[in-house]
């Protein structure tokens, strides 16, 4: 029962993020890449997403901060790296890349393929083979995720 | 730079992104882990008995999302794809790669990581913001496509 309840909770939470995107705009590429073309027609508005999202974020996880696990009960799974590393770099610079190419970024794609875009499920399974080609070609000098 | 007034909401952005900061902060709360989604969906590639049944609830609510906003608030959602095929493969393998490679993406760094002022994510968050400045550049305005 207790486990069925976390189920359903993150099943709940999904869908909030998903309309936290779908509200914010974040799920439109047009409106991504209006945003990401500085120096064109230039679209603000993902500034007042992350701020948005920031805001509220950084209450919760001062809340956590105070914490030793979760309200659920279970150990609280939360990255301690605080090295900078070159896989980080260059991994969200090539991640960055992609998201100036089409807009999409793994949430708001995941929101277009249940909105019925098939250009959204073949870049998901892109996406994935992507995913597979790090763990299994480059996973060796980076562990524990952030 | 010029402002793109017509396509600028800045009310419905700053209310969804904090509609994202919720997410993230129950999620952490109740769950006790870093709301990000290429992290979530990375782990379902090499399942774990104990964890993709959580995994799939999360992706699940995701996809379902633009169904249960029709439903609830009657709202679809805007998604305007205009790239090619092509480019949405190259875009999807650079995608994933990246994100995994970098450990996080635009949840885990940028709203999760920055909320709880990581280093780490601070300086992943400007790496892709400038990667995606720079890359909208080149293909707009140097290339043209």
């Amino acid at each position: 029962m207790k486990k069925h309840f976390g189920l359903l909770s993150q099943y709940a939470i999904g869908v909030v993020f998903g309309w936290g995107l779908i509200i914010s705009g974040m799920s439109n590429p047009q409106k991504v890449l209006g945003f990401l073309d500085l120096t064109g027609l230039w679209d603000p508005s993902l500034m007042f997403v992350m701020l948005g999202a920031v805001m509220v974020g950084l209450g919760g996880f001062y809340v956590v901060s105070k914490r030793t696990e979760a309200f659920f009960g279970g150990a609280l799974h939360i990255p301690s790296r605080r090295d900078i590393t070159k896989p980080l770099i260059i991994g969200s610079l090539i991640f960055g890349a992609g998201w100036g190419i089409a807009g999409f970024c793994p949430g708001p794609v995941l929101v277009a393929l249940g909105a019925g875009h098939l250009k959204a499920l073949v870049f998901v399974v892109a996406m994935l083979v992507g995913m597979e080609i790090s763990e299994r070609f480059f996973s060796a000098h980076k562990k524990a995720s952030s | 730079m010029q402002i793109d007034w017509f396509s600028f909401t800045p009310i419905p952005s700053l209310l969804g992104g904090m509609i994202l900061g919720v997410a993230a902060a129950l999620y952490v709360l109740l769950h006790g882990r870093i709301l990000g989604i290429s992290g979530i969906v990375s782990g379902l590639l090499h399942p774990k008995l104990t964890d993709t049944a959580w995994r799939l609830s999360l992706v699940l609510g995701l996809v379902s999302a633009p169904f249960m906003a029709a439903l609830f608030f009657g709202i679809f959602p805007v998604v305007e794809i205009e790239s090619d095929w092509f480019a949405i493969v190259i875009a999807g393998l650079l995608v994933g790669f990246g994100a995994h490679y970098g450990s996080g993406c635009t949840s885990g760094h940028g709203i999760c990581g920055l909320s709880r002022l990581s280093p780490r994510s601070l300086v992943a968050t400007l790496s892709f913001m400038g990667a995606g400045f720079l890359t909208v550049f080149v293909l707009r305005h140097l290339i043209g496509v």
